[in-house]
């Protein structure tokens, strides 16, 4: 095979995609072309390399460089600079937020250096679309080890000993679940991928799946054997259409080598696995309703029992596990339950991967040891909240989570340490938020999301989450009463104790915690008629503050309604006549001037 | 495509390791060879070539290959530097095709400078 001196690697995850990564690809190896350097230097597309706000991003081996935000633009310049003379670039460099030297190496970059990539082993070291680059970082090792020196029995005692919680949110053990599925004498059985990533601001499972799909495809081969399946099915949202396009890719080189299909490797075990698209319906990441979707049928969760272990898909025992849970089996069965349970605290063993968005300055895809504190993800690692605001709060779980505060910031994120907290990991999502943030309106974009979302079947969530949003929007505008906040929270724990499936049990969530950790802000919005975060724009004056206003003139310049009239050493006066209320004089505002 | 045995899955696996390593770390040795304007007119690119082909060729996966700019000894070029991981670096001047075929085979794989072609101990700094 032949050898380049140096490799680059573009990422084209979905967020640099965007970003044009493709486009510099192609300049790339234009420009290498033309100053003969193709045969020495080599560029591989891999998928999302994690660092979202700083793509499009490239990372040159073997000397680790960490390039940011390229343009085509500028590829003849770096081509010339770097490869062809060897003189890193330093104006693409890294540099961070607290720092005042550029980091040229990825190793030291603070993002990094706290992670421990599990799951995501092969981000951004291999080609997502290349079989043999999985394969040279010990892919199919694990399946290869597992159908010829391990009985089925022994895998799943290995997945128990791990300590393997699933990753989709409610973090029931795995290895416990494949023994379900594996005690139960029908067949067929069916293995399910649960990619159906549905929580505002998630995109794990998007990123494992364009990043390394065949980990996800060994996962799944590896639990089909342990429960002697022969058919996987992989339902991923029709939203990720690289996602697809890569699985598809991956399926099809991994039948060609014999690693799915007739016989896997010779060993005499069948196992095939194939893709459903869903429609975009949130309560379709539920586990039954998935499976009815699967079916061709309404996705509905159904009553439980009979699980979906004894019953599930088309009635035969079925094991439906998340993208990630599926992604850090292969390395358990090859290095062993123990080494998987060496990281993490005592009821979560291993790493998580979260999606970090949100007002933090970076952006991007994380995995760390279960047990990390939220203040090292959020500074540590999120490089701390832009624009010198203040943090306020994170939301983790997405519409089945919570709003945790600052003096939460130290908690040990794992499954329990957040349940206590009244939140949920969910599959990981974790929205920062800064000062700018109000709590009310927060809970209300959650609980609107609920509503919509809700398949409809139980009352408590279709019509008890309605009534709370209607609660809230009357507060939000202002006519909001003292027990309203009562009434959310015994509707909410209604809700949470009566409703049908996983979905509606933790629909309440973003506002009991809310209302737990910012009750204030409740009681402003109620009793004050006055939005603290200046959000509501019902509970917004509009008034210019005298003593406040630097009588600059910014606001004046941001307003598109020409309500604002301003003069030089005058503080600046709004026509609430003309005002159409729309937040552009606040947010010009430096001052904090306006009420 | 004829399906994999267990054999064929170790070859492949052997086979794009070797190519692939460089983005794990973990090498021996390091082979810098500037190329400044200089360097690339005296040619620096033809042993670029070759220590990339004994590589190729011997299925070396722990020397990694870089370069740098001008090292500011235009009239020597062109130059090589050979650095074994703990131990000082070693540039040589004035090289060709064969010596530096000659220089990866004592210096980088055997371990033994070849006085005879050596400017100095030490190199500039890089990356």
């Amino acid at each position: 095979m032949k050898t380049y001196r140096t490799h680059l690697m573009v990422c084209a995850g979905t967020g640099c995609v965007s970003c044009g990564s493709l486009s510099l690809k192609e300049r790339l190896e234009a420009e290498l072309k033309d100053r003969g350097l193709s045969d020495e230097v080599k560029v591989v597309i891999t998928g999302c390399n994690g660092f979202c706000a700083e793509g499009p991003i490239m990372v040159v081996y073997p000397e680790g460089i960490f390039y940011k935000k390229l343009t085509p633009e500028d590829i003849p310049f770096l081509v010339e600079e770097h490869f062809l003379k060897g003189r890193p670039v330093e104006k693409f460099l890294y540099t961070g937020p607290a720092i005042q030297e550029t980091v040229p190496l990825l190793k030291d970059i603070p993002f990094f250096q706290h992670q421990v990539l599990r799951a995501l082993r092969n981000r951004g070291l291999i080609d997502a679309e290349n079989i043999n680059e999985y394969i040279a970082r010990d892919g199919y090792a694990a399946l290869s080890k597992v159908l010829f020196s391990m009985k089925p029995e022994e895998v799943i005692q290995e997945v128990k000993i791990s300590g393997l919680r699933g990753r989709g949110g409610a973090g029931f053990p795995t290895g416990l679940k494949w023994e379900e599925g594996r005690r139960y004498d029908s067949f067929p059985k069916y293995v399910i991928c649960n990619g159906d990533e549905g929580d505002p601001g998630a995109f794990m499972d998007r990123s494992v799946l364009e990043a390394d799909p065949h980990s996800v495809l060994e996962g799944m081969t590896i639990c089909g054997y342990a429960l002697d399946a022969h058919q996987g099915y992989i339902y991923v949202r029709a939203e990720y259409p690289l996602a697809i396009h890569r699985l598809n890719i991956a399926i099809e080189q991994a039948r060609n080598y014999g690693l799915l299909g007739r016989d896997i490797l010779g060993s005499g075990f069948d196992f095939d696995i194939g893709i459903y698209p869903g429609a975009g319906a949130f309560v379709c990441g539920e586990s039954t309703a998935l499976m009815y979707s699967l079916e061709g049928k309404r996705g509905m969760p159904r009553i439980k029992p009979p699980r979906s272990t004894e019953a599930g898909l088309w009635g035969q025992p079925t094991v439906l596990n998340n993208v990630e849970t599926f992604a850090n089996v292969a390395p358990i069965l090859l290095k062993g339950g123990e080494w998987f349970a060496s990281l993490g605290t005592e009821g979560s063993k291993g790493t998580k991967v979260f999606a970090l968005t949100g007002t933090v300055n970076n952006v991007g895809l994380i995995e760390v040891p279960m047990g990390t504190s939220l203040q090292t993800i959020v500074y540590d690692i999120g490089g701390g909240i832009p624009d010198k605001r203040e943090f306020k709060a994170v939301q983790i779980g997405g519409p089945s989570g919570a709003c945790l505060p600052t003096p939460l910031l130290n908690i040990e994120v794992d499954f329990d340490s957040l349940d206590e907290a009244g939140a949920m990991m969910g599959s990981g999502g974790l929205v920062v938020m800064n000062d700018s943030t109000c709590m009310v309106d927060t809970a209300r974009f959650f609980t609107d999301f609920s509503v919509d979302e809700s398949c409809g079947k139980c009352v408590p969530c279709r019509v008890g989450m309605k009534v709370m949003l209607n609660i809230l929007n009357r507060i939000i505008m202002g006519k909001g009463e003292i027990e309203d906040i009562e009434r959310l929270e015994r509707l909410g724990q209604h809700i949470k104790e009566t409703s049908h499936c996983g979905l509606g049990k933790t629909a309440p969530n973003p506002v009991l915690s809310t209302i737990r950790y910012f009750r204030n802000e409740y009681e402003a919005h109620i009793q004050d008629k006055r939005c603290p975060a200046l959000v509501c724009v019902d509970l917004i004056q509009f008034r210019v503050d005298a003593e406040k206003c630097k009588k600059c003139g910014l606001c004046k310049k941001a307003c598109p309604a020409e309500a604002i009239t301003w003069e030089k050493k005058a503080p600046a006066v709004i026509d609430l006549e003309k005002c159409i209320r729309c937040r552009s004089c606040i947010q010009a505002c430096k001052f904090n001037a306006i009420e | 495509m004829a399906k994999l045995t267990l054999d064929d899955l170790k070859r492949i696996k052997e086979e794009v390791r070797s190519t692939t390593v460089l983005r794990d770390g973990g090498f021996r040795a390091r082979v810098n060879i500037p190329m400044g304007t200089c360097g690339i007119a005296a040619g620096a690119r033809k042993l670029m070539s070759v220590v990339l082909k004994e590589i190729e060729e011997k299925k070396i996966t722990d020397v990694m290959v870089t370069t740098s700019g001008c090292a500011g000894l235009c009239s020597r070029e062109p130059m090589a530097t050979v650095e074994i991981l703990g131990k000082p670096p070693v540039k040589y001047c004035d090289l060709n095709e064969e010596k530096m075929r000659e220089i990866f085979v004592h210096h980088v794989l055997n371990g033994e400078m070849l006085e005879a072609y050596a400017l100095a101990r030490g190199s500039e700094t890089t990356y």
